[in-house]
């Protein structure tokens, strides 16, 4: 990669960015721990997609008619 | 649910919607700020480039500190708000399976393009914000720094799309093969007017939590005497960017009230707690309504105590002062509309939704029989009664009507504090600046009234502010907050109990789940969110302290 390539220029700019952070490394670390919690915690153990689990695959169309058209009114 | 603050239903669907509501409110305290402080970090930015370009050594390098604090503390709020949003998709997936299913193939576009703007533009042009100073020219710095606004501000655009097609469904047709509302025209939904004056109405109204946010913290400096030069300047900017946001704010809400008149009439007569229509209707200015209980509309002319601007509600909606507005009681009974087309009534909506229902049915049942003349003949049925299809799902026509105490105060608390913003930002403006005639006259009329001394009257402007009009400014911040969240309470609160606008109610929306998990990750957020929040305050002020020499 040249030294004054874009692809250098960028990844410099970034590399060099990241390790003068300061505060940024708070936020960083903030954002990770969000970031773990929302997507590892959350999604996978309280919210799962209620079809995919309800409903076979392929068969999501009935599904909603019944929830809609028999349980609903 | 019409008492949701007096006895929240341990019910699945209040649950669901007390979290979505949750979610909501907490995700926008960070996106006005983002937007509003783009905006302001953008004109700082570039008063800098231009002063290097002069090449003023000096006034350049303090726009550039300048320019650099207020990027700092759009960082971390950005930081902060990341992924925020992602949340209320989970609970879409997770609480709303029948409503995702209805409206997945309209929001897969706009929530998709959002997506990759907001990932590729924002995840570019921030780094090249907060990494480039030294990297890269001052043009191509600025236009990274007004791009990572003009970024959020686009994925601003298709949220609102999304939100604006439940509120005006537009630029689709229902199929009952797939039970999917399918796009038939991708500009129908993306540029429908309620999606375009809604996003105006929106962003607009964000400049100005920036510009109170920008004014309040200098107003600190201002009254601890430290950063003072940072401190008059940003509140000249801020004071600017306010007052034209919360005028912009006030003409595009005026837009907006207007497509709220044509597309969802209850939701206006709910926020003006109008029972009965008719011409000329006045504005209530303020009436005694109860907050938590919902009044005997039925039974009352008007809300007592109703003290109301003449002919400026039918202005509001029709733009004529003899326009016709129809209240509480006509929706529910059905009233002729000024073309001369009458409206039903909701018992005959209710009617020709239970038909459209029963006529789906049916036509799924024909088709698994494959019975085509009776699917055709059920199809024409139910296309002849869509239009009242979530009509079908009412039981009492009660439902229909939102909370009205909730939307008359939350429209009233938009309004007002609306209009003291423009108060407030037009008398920061006139102090920070000289503005020939308009600034001594408001500083003489400021020293007659005792709120300025009198030494003070007739001396220009030197940008600084009255000790009050400092710790006014850091008032009006939470002030300005809840003024942009009862907005929002005023377009999902009014719109009740329809999830997609005369479609999908809430009850028919809602995932077949256990009330109990729904309160268990309710209790979640609220932990989270709040511990978010407060490690948010707690950097964001930590850094204010620090100043810009912090940086």
């Amino acid at each position: 990669m040249a030294n004054n390539g874009f692809l250098y220029r960028a990844f410099r700019l970034y590399y060099d960015g990241f390790r003068s952070m300061t505060l940024g490394k708070t936020l960083w670390l903030v954002i990770a721990i969000k970031l773990f919690i929302i997507f590892i915690v959350l999604k996978i153990f309280f919210f799962p997609n209620f079809l995919s689990t309800h409903a076979e695959k392929g068969a999501e169309a009935d599904f909603v008619a019944t929830q809609l058209l028999n349980n609903n009114q | 649910m019409h008492d949701l603050l007096l006895t929240i239903d341990a019910g699945t669907i209040d649950w669901s919607r007390a979290q979505f509501a949750l979610t909501a409110i907490y995700h926008w305290l960070f996106v006005p700020l983002t937007l509003g402080l783009a905006l302001i970090m953008g004109i700082c930015e570039t008063i800098y480039y231009k002063k290097q370009k002069r090449a003023d050594a000096e006034a350049s390098a303090f726009w550039k500190k300048t320019s650099k604090f207020w990027q700092r503390l759009f960082g971390i709020n950005f930081a902060m708000g990341v992924a925020t949003g992602i949340i209320l998709e989970f609970e879409f997936g997770t609480n709303w399976s029948n409503y995702s299913w209805l409206v997945g193939d309209i929001f897969g576009a706009p929530l998709a393009i959002e997506g990759i703007v907001a990932f590729f533009m924002e995840s570019t042009f921030v780094a090249v914000m907060f990494f480039g100073w030294k990297k890269v020219s001052a043009g191509f710095h600025l236009a990274a720094t007004w791009l990572t606004g003009i970024g959020a501000t686009l994925s601003a655009w298709w949220i609102l799309v999304a939100n604006a097609w439940m509120q005006n469904p537009v630029g689709c047709e229902f199929n009952p093969d797939t039970m999917r509302n399918e796009m038939t025209s991708f500009w129908d939904v993306a540029l429908s007017p309620f999606a375009v004056d809604k996003f105006f109405h929106t962003v607009i109204s964000a400049w100005i939590i920036g510009a109170v946010f920008v004014v309040a913290v200098s107003c600190w400096y201002l009254l601890k005497k430290r950063h003072t030069q940072l401190a008059l300047q940003s509140i000249k900017i801020g004071s600017v960017v306010g007052l034209v946001a919360a005028l912009g704010a006030a003409f595009t809400g005026h837009i907006s009230g207007q497509d709220v008149a044509k597309s969802q009439p209850m939701k206006l007569a709910a926020m003006e707690a109008l029972y009965n229509g008719g011409n000329a209707q006045s504005l209530t200015m303020v009436a005694l309504v109860n907050p938590l209980q919902q009044p005997d509309y039925a039974n009352e002319q008007e809300p007592p105590l109703k003290i109301g601007l003449p002919y400026a509600l039918s202005v509001m909606a029709t733009n004529t002062m003899d326009g016709y507005v129809p209240g509480i009681n006509d929706i529910l009974n059905g009233y002729t509309k000024p073309d001369g087309t009458r409206e039903l009534s909701a018992d005959e909506k209710i009617v020709r939704g239970k038909l459209a229902i029963a006529a789906l049915q049916a036509y799924r049942q024909a088709r698994i029989d494959k019975d085509d003349p009776e699917a055709v003949r059920q199809l024409q049925v139910f296309r002849d009664n869509e239009k009242y299809f979530g009509y079908g799902y009412i039981r009492d026509k009660s439902e229909l009507v939102p909370p009205v105490g909730l939307n008359f105060w939350a429209f009233r608390t938009m309004v007002g504090m609306g209009c003291l913003l423009i108060l407030f930002f037009g008398l920061v403006l006139v102090l920070g600046y000289n503005i020939p005639f308009l600034s001594i006259f408001s500083r003489r009329l400021l020293a007659a009234i005792g709120l300025l001394p009198e030494t003070e009257a007739d001396v220009p402007a030197s940008g600084s502010q009255p000790k009050w009009l400092c710790w006014a400014a850091i008032i009006m911040l939470p002030l300005a907050y809840i003024a942009s969240e009862s907005g929002w309470i005023v377009a999902e609160m009014g719109r009740q109990p329809w999830t997609i606008q005369d479609m999908l109610p809430t009850w028919a929306a809602a995932s077949d789940l256990q009330s109990g998990s729904v309160m268990l990750t309710f209790a979640l957020f609220l932990i989270l969110f709040t511990t978010m929040l407060a490690v948010e305050i707690s950097i964001m002020l930590k850094q204010i302290k620090k100043g810009p020499e912090g940086q």
